[in-house]
């Protein structure tokens, strides 16, 4: 299969992922099949749809966390898929923040974010440090670096780990229900840092339940259904004018 | 009845005795009993991790030597294994302690210790959460610096309750020295017990020795339990402050937002 795309140079506005003809499957279960989606560069693209549906799957394919069956994923011009790319080196250009924020926790907030920062980014502690304390500052976390994970609400501790990713530099983000293991009153603050994330031409692909910000922050928003890729639209188009049936079934139901 | 008590007395307690038995106890046993279970312990520990880390790999050929290792040395009876190594290492011409008996006791112990701290190892490292491996590999980390910084850290705190054990197993394993000889002046403290007892027809310096023994391994208990509950984290002062974090949370979420 050579699937021929036009050009994914990553371009001033940043870089973008491509995903060909990706087919995943967990034992029997088929969970993805033959996903194609271009996620432009500097933008966010919302995935959303049923729990199983296969959102998550389709996000980690893209550092590798889940290795697809078939299908190739780029990231800009790099094939992440490609069995001799070093895959430590692409992820070190992907941030990563998951569900349950997945912090190390006998690190304290400074020394989750410095740890790859040293080790990956071969930065001096200090340096290291310095980087780390003006990104804990940036998600409104100044004078918890010493705190643990377990010292800290859900919602600072999302917040470490979006600064952790963020820390790195990445050329792409990658939010995987980052929102729904917090609690209600904690979600908005989240939200927010991931909206000036968007506002700041970050590439994000995002898998929420949150439709209003998919509404507000998405450049383009894709439903996914039984592993299927089912509908893609700009966000006013996507809410206000759905195709398919099950995207509106679908809607109707979380709206 | 009374009879019994008395004779059961005169047995274990015979005070004079344990007063006579004491003093070389803490002069001879107590220091070789210490040096032998830290040098035990030490090689345990070393062996532990590396076979654990055999018996999570991926590739057969690294798991199944490590896994018979563990069921060998778990399985043999110990007095066996001190034989095997103690005797069977200079035997076979290898004399890596040369006439030290001590050099190869600790290797003994070291190495069976080893095989059970293998499993409590391993059990640690793989009770990690899936997540924080994949963050760590998520940020770039190759396998082996996650399990370096990531996994160790973690699983090692999580396997000191059940270490501590096996440190007190080995505390009292150390008796098994006295299989391979020794001099008067290596003798640890079960050794020098048990020369007393026979010489004088009483259980009483073994009594003695047990009394030694516990006032090593109960505060050593305590101690392990406080460090790991720091090492946890000092969590007395926290919990209010949390609560007031989470309504900071709550405010700045609220806030409008102006930075950017």
């Amino acid at each position: 299969m050579t699937t021929q795309t036009t050009s994914q140079t990553p371009t001033a506005r940043g870089t973008s992922v491509t995903f060909e003809h990706v087919n995943k499957r967990f034992g029997r279960t088929q969970v993805l099949h033959d996903i194609c989606l271009q996620v432009p560069g500097g933008q966010t693209t919302c995935i959303v749809g049923p729990s199983g549906s296969g959102k998550s799957t389709l996000l980690r394919c893209t550092n590798r966390l889940e290795e697809p069956d078939e299908g190739r994923v780029l990231l800009g011009d790099t094939e992440v898929t490609d069995r001799s790319a070093n895959i430590d080196a692409v992820r070190a250009r992907v941030g990563m923040v998951f569900q349950n924020f997945n912090l190390f926790p006998y690190r304290t907030a400074l020394d989750n974010i410095t740890l790859a920062l040293r080790r990956v980014r071969k930065l001096p502690a200090e340096e290291a440090a310095e980087r780390a304390r003006e990104q804990l500052a940036s998600v409104g976390l100044a004078g918890l670096e010493h705190r643990r994970p377990a010292q800290l609400s859900g919602g600072q501790q999302q917040r470490v780990a979006i600064a952790r990713a963020l820390a790195m530099e990445p050329e792409v983000m990658l939010f995987d229900e980052a929102t729904s293991a917090l609690d209600p009153e904690l979600v908005k603050g989240v939200l927010s840092i991931m909206r000036d994330l968007a506002g700041q031409g970050m590439t994000m692909i995002v898998v929420t339940h949150e439709m209003r910000f998919a509404q507000e922050a998405a450049g383009q928003v894709v439903f996914l259904d039984h592993g299927r890729l089912i509908e893609k639209a700009a966000p006013d188009k996507f809410f206000g004018a759905p195709e398919s049936p099950r995207l509106q079934a679908f809607l109707s139901a979380v709206t | 009845m009374f009879d019994g008590l008395q004779r059961v007395w005169e047995t274990f307690f015979d005070l004079d005795l344990i007063g006579q038995t004491l003093p070389t106890l803490l002069r001879v046993g107590l220091l070789n009993t210490l040096l032998l279970a830290v040098l035990a312990s030490l090689i345990g520990v070393v062996v532990g991790v590396v076979i654990a880390a055999g018996l999570m790999s991926s590739k057969v050929a690294v798991r199944l030597p490590c896994r018979v290792y563990v069921d060998v040395l778990r399985g043999l009876p110990h007095i066996l294994t001190v034989y095997l190594v103690g005797q069977g290492l200079p035997l076979a011409g290898v004399t890596l302690f040369g006439e030290n008996t001590y050099g190869y006791a600790a290797l003994a112990i070291g190495l069976l210790e080893g095989a059970y701290m293998a499993e409590i190892f391993r059990a640690g490292f793989q009770s990690v959460e899936k997540g924080q491996i994949e963050a760590a590999r998520g940020l770039g980390l190759s396998h082996l610096e996650t399990l370096r910084f990531v996994v160790f850290p973690t699983g090692a705190r999580r396997v000191l309750p059940p270490l501590t054990g096996q440190f007190i197993l080995v505390i009292k394993g150390t008796a098994l020295v006295y299989l391979l000889g020794l001099t008067a002046g290596q003798r640890e403290m079960f050794a020098i017990a048990q020369d007393t007892a026979v010489l004088h027809a009483s259980l009483s310096p073994l009594v003695a020795a047990g009394l030694l023994f516990l006032a090593i391994t109960v505060p050593m208990t305590y101690a392990v339990n406080a460090w790991e509950r720091r090492l946890r984290e000092g969590r007395q002062d926290i919990a209010a402050d949390t609560a007031s974090d989470s309504a900071n949370d709550r405010d700045r979420a609220l806030a409008p937002q102006g930075t950017g």
